[in-house]
């Protein structure tokens, strides 16, 4: 854990006699700044002996947070004269409501509220090396102690600048809602007193933080700091930024998949279509910029360009199914003693936010700015610098708030796109993708094959394997590189990262024997992607549909048989309150049926019960451009994250993570036909919409049992989608064993590939209602 | 290029481009009103549903030339003003609510919700749960069930 490291001198203060005390330091600057480093590496466990529970030695959190130690830098608490407090934190806000758990933390520990806490994403900062990268549910994780030490540096100041001021000892104080105040009813602002608490030198302080027993801030529901600038239109994402000249930018896209542009027939004819300003080829692409989107999207559709093959060329869902086939690894000899096999397909899957992908650029000879939302700043800058030929230090790099991510934002795609363009127009560009282009040219969840093989002889379970097989997931965003850097001091040996990513992220929480599970990947020709929980909703899926099928073998209830093999306590405790809360077992009419799933990782747990409806009433709803099927009809969703900083926003993920487990069973799915996608927009992928969704859902939020944040914002999708697959499997009496389940009808008319993106309509007004 | 006179938030506003342009790209990148969103630019995602005479419009179907000098648009910039208080009560039922994620489907979602909720007043009766599943407007971060919270809650207060 990230505060193992930052023990320091036993010594009494005010807040507690013989606390933990933490290294802080004051910064040099005209108001107060405070600052902290992360703390030191924890160690790695177990001396290299490789063990087939890895998790619970190590697991991709720690390794996260250990790559991000020694390089970490500072980060700063400022106290501005107006009496709020800003800080700038180095991940992407994308919807998952870091911005308001950091600012709870620093309002905790500073006593001020909430709302005097700005908390804005920093620009691209090189020094900080892997420790700007936002994933694996690892942001409350690794910043949890820091961005608190900081903070407490600042709130020490404070006391001591009054505590001078008013002649008093620091005891005399108090420090409540941002105001200082002193026997004799004397009082002052942080605001008034940052000037006087500010540092004439850097230096370095050693703090105590406030005791858990004390805490009012964390742990309590708050809601989102943006949440009046999301209701009434004011947040801007990137598309809504003024940059003086960015004319909207679109690309005209190959009909495949990364298929290269060729020669432009018609290059002068729309360089004079109106509006247009600048037409040029790119290395993805024939680029457009003009006045408005608008006029983007009719020239974009009326280039006629001559395209080269791209990198799946003729391939299908059924050729790239061969070809996982044939990648997979031998599954050893059959069981002697019984055993429940199966074989999981899962379709690929578009891993598109709302918020298209989308970036601005201002490329001038000497230098580049670029604004985009991105999950991994430090490499796009990197990137982009040797794109266009200058030093990493003249490229600047702002990071924005993102409409979503799931994972896509770790690409930096559109940036690297907008900077091409910019620097060949010599003007700045504000690019956006189509919805088209997201879907036929984004990042993909990647279709894979999960084969499970579990033995048992009576009541025992003697060894559980699990091979899956993938196309290859792009980890080239930075964790990658962060795992590669720290292959080589975990106790796994030297594999490559993929192997190693897989092995960190996928736990075994039941007691079934000897274990063993393998990641082969295959094919590098699509662009995928990690999508939020990477590999575990299908591992999970194909795991806990097996163990039902187990259960059921042996004559065993289905939540029972789980909870008598699972070794952890926290698991199990969360997998009774979804029983007792879902009413496990009650009876239901024919045709539908629960489905209770669990899995563990990011040092959490989670259960989900579902009750699922696959009446052919329900099932056969007509819906407009849409898929109806069978309906999740009421969830339970029980979380434990050890300690959880905002109740509110944790609901808030798990409610998310449950509609991502509904839609990648039941509904949402891309077909690969002849080297490209088949949807282009979302009349074609079927994300869960208000017909899907579940009309009756509860999240239960389990005490703290560690005292410490485990992760929460992707962890809820691989219990979600196994549920749901687990329901439907009893309701219907078979087993599903390919995703999404309705993956071989064709819900709807393909669009054309050439021009790439569709016309825009002009029948909205009758539409109007 | 033509020029073309409606009424956006209450005010009277005239612009200069080709009929064809949609109003979605007048507002954003003419007019710079931005909180009507891009998701799809075909009618399907809904993120930019603002209102046209108080009723659900998508102005990423509708060329700036179909609009009349006296229609009236609303974007949710401009929903405060159609009611005294700071904020719609549909605005106000989705800050208790808690419903934004990362906020960029919400403008559109709150506009959907509120010409619903008009409909279906004007129907003389109450929302739901088959209305609330006809709402089309996607939420990729999944707030649905907070959706339908927020309007249920909201309903009673407009």
């Amino acid at each position: 854990m990230p505060s193992d490291g930052m023990a320091k001198t036993p010594e009494s203060d005010a807040r507690g006699p013989g606390r933990r005390r933490f290294l802080g330091y004051v910064l040099a600057a005209p108001t107060l700044v405070a600052a902290a480093e992360m703390s030191s590496a924890p160690r790695a466990a177990a001396d290299g002996i490789p063990s087939p529970e890895i998790t619970e030695l190590v697991d991709l959190n720690d390794v996260m947070t250990a790559a991000a130690l020694p390089t970490s830098g500072l980060i700063t608490v400022e106290v501005n004269e107006d009496g709020t407090v800003s800080f700038a934190l180095p991940r992407a806000e994308v919807g998952q409501g870091i911005t308001t758990s950091t600012a709870m933390l620093i309002a905790e520990e500073m006593d001020v509220p909430v709302e005097r806490v700005r908390v804005t994403l920093a620009d691209a900062r090189p020094e900080l090396l892997f420790n700007q990268l936002t994933g694996g549910s690892n942001t409350t994780f690794s910043t949890y102690t820091p961005v608190r030490v900081a903070a407490a540096v600042a709130r020490q100041r404070l006391l001591a600048a009054a505590a001078d001021q008013f002649e008093v000892t620091t005891g005399e104080l108090t420090l409540k809602a941002g105001v200082v105040s002193a026997p004799g009813g004397r009082s002052a602002g942080i605001g008034e007193l940052s000037g006087k608490a500010a540092g004439s030198t850097s230096e370095r302080v050693s703090v105590s933080l406030k005791p858990r027993d004390q805490f009012r801030v964390i742990g309590r529901p708050h809601t989102r700091v943006d949440a009046l600038e999301a209701v009434t239109g004011r947040k801007q994402f990137t598309m809504d930024l003024d940059v003086p000249g960015a004319l909207p930018t679109m690309v005209c896209r190959p009909p495949t998949i990364n298929g290269r542009p060729g020669t432009v027939n018609n290059l002068d004819e729309v360089r004079a279509m109106p509006g247009v300003t600048d037409v040029v080829v790119i290395s993805t692409g024939v680029a457009v910029r003009a006045d408005t989107f608008g006029r983007c999207i009719d020239a974009v559709r009326a280039l006629r360009v001559s395209w080269k093959p791209g990198t799946a060329e003729g391939k299908s869902d059924a050729s790239v199914l061969k070809e996982l086939r044939a990648a997979e690894p031998s599954m050893g000899l059959p069981s002697l003693t019984p055993s429940v096999e199966g074989s999981f397909i899962f379709h690929f899957r578009s891993n598109s936010a709302l918020e298209p992908n989308c970036a601005i650029a201002d490329v001038r000879p000497d230098r580049a700015e670029i604004w985009s939302s991105l999950k991994s700043p430090i490499v796009a800058q990197e990137t982009i610098a040797v794109k266009l030929g200058l030093p990493v230090s003249a490229v600047k790099v702002h990071v924005t708030e993102g409409g979503g991510s799931f994972g896509r934002k770790l690409f930096f795609d559109a940036a690297l796109e907008a900077a091409e363009v910019s620097k060949k127009t010599g003007k700045p560009v504000k690019l956006m993708w189509h919805r088209a282009d997201d879907s036929r040219q984004g990042r993909t969840h990647p279709m894979a094959i999960s084969r499970v093989r579990v033995s048992y002889a009576g009541d025992t379970v003697l060894g559980y394997k699990q091979r899956h097989t993938s196309v290859s997931t792009d980890l080239g965003h930075g964790l990658g590189e962060l795992l590669t850097a720290m292959a080589a001091k975990l106790p796994v040996g030297d594999i490559g990262f993929s192997e190693t990513f897989f092995q960190l992220s996928q736990s075994m929480p039941y007691d079934f024997g000897a274990n063993s599970r393998l990641l082969a990947e295959t094919d590098k020709g699509f662009n995928t992607g990690s999508m939020r929980n990477v590999y575990s909703p299908d591992v999970v899926c194909a795991r806990e549909l097996i163990v039902d099928r187990l259960a059921a073998k042996l004559g065993k209830d289905p939540y029972e048989f789980r909870r008598r093999f699972l070794r952890d306590d926290r698991a199990r405790a969360v997998l009774d309150k979804a029983a007792e809360a879902g009413e496990w077992g009650r009876t239901l009419p024919d045709g539908m049926a629960q489905g209770i799933a669990l899995h563990t990782e990011y040092h959490s747990a989670n259960a989900v019960l579902v009750e699922i409806d696959c009446r052919p009433e329900t099932v056969n709803r007509r819906v407009r451009d849409g898929v109806a099927g069978p309906r999740v009809t009421k969830a339970v969703v029980v979380v434990d994250v050890g300690l959880t900083v905002n109740p509110r926003g944790l609901e808030a993920q798990m409610m998310g993570c449950l509609m991502d487990g509904i839609a990648q069973t039941l509904t949402s799915s891309l077909h690969l036909r002849d080297g490209h996608f088949l949807e282009a927009s979302w009349d074609n992928y079927f994300y869960t919409r208000q017909w899907n969704a579940p009309l009756e859902m509860k999240v239960i939020v389990m005490p703290d049992t560690t005292g410490k944040p485990g992760g929460a914002g992707e962890l809820g999708v691989a219990a979600s989608m196994a549920a749901v697959a687990c329901a439907y499997g009893r309701a219907t009496g078979t087993m599903p064993t390919t995703f999404p389940i309705n993956h071989d009808i064709l819900s709807f008319g393909p669009k054309p590939t050439v021009p790439p993106i569709p016309a825009s309509p002009a029948d909205g007004l009758d539409h109007v209602r | 290029m033509p020029k073309h006179t409606f009424r956006l938030n209450g005010e009277e506003v005239t612009v200069d481009v080709r009929d064809d342009e949609r109003l979605l790209w007048v507002l954003r990148d003419v007019l710079g009103v931005t909180g009507p969103k891009y998701g799809c630019g075909i009618n399907v995602c809904k993120a930019c549903t603002s209102h046209l005479n108080g009723r659900a419009v998508n102005p990423c179907a509708v060329p700036v030339g179909a609009l009349r000098p006296t229609d009236e648009i609303t974007t949710i910039e401009g929903l405060a003003d159609t009611v005294d208080g700071e904020l719609h009560p549909m605005q106000e039922a989705w800050l208790e609510q808690d419903v934004a994620q990362c906020g960029y489907c919400q403008p559109g979602q709150i506009m959907a919700a509120v010409a619903l909720v008009r409909r279906v007043a004007e129907e003389g009766r109450e929302v739901t749960e088959d209305d609330l599943d006809g709402i089309r407007n996607i939420c990729r971060c999944g707030t649905y069930p907070r959706i339908r919270e927020a309007i249920k809650s909201a309903a009673g207060k407009m």
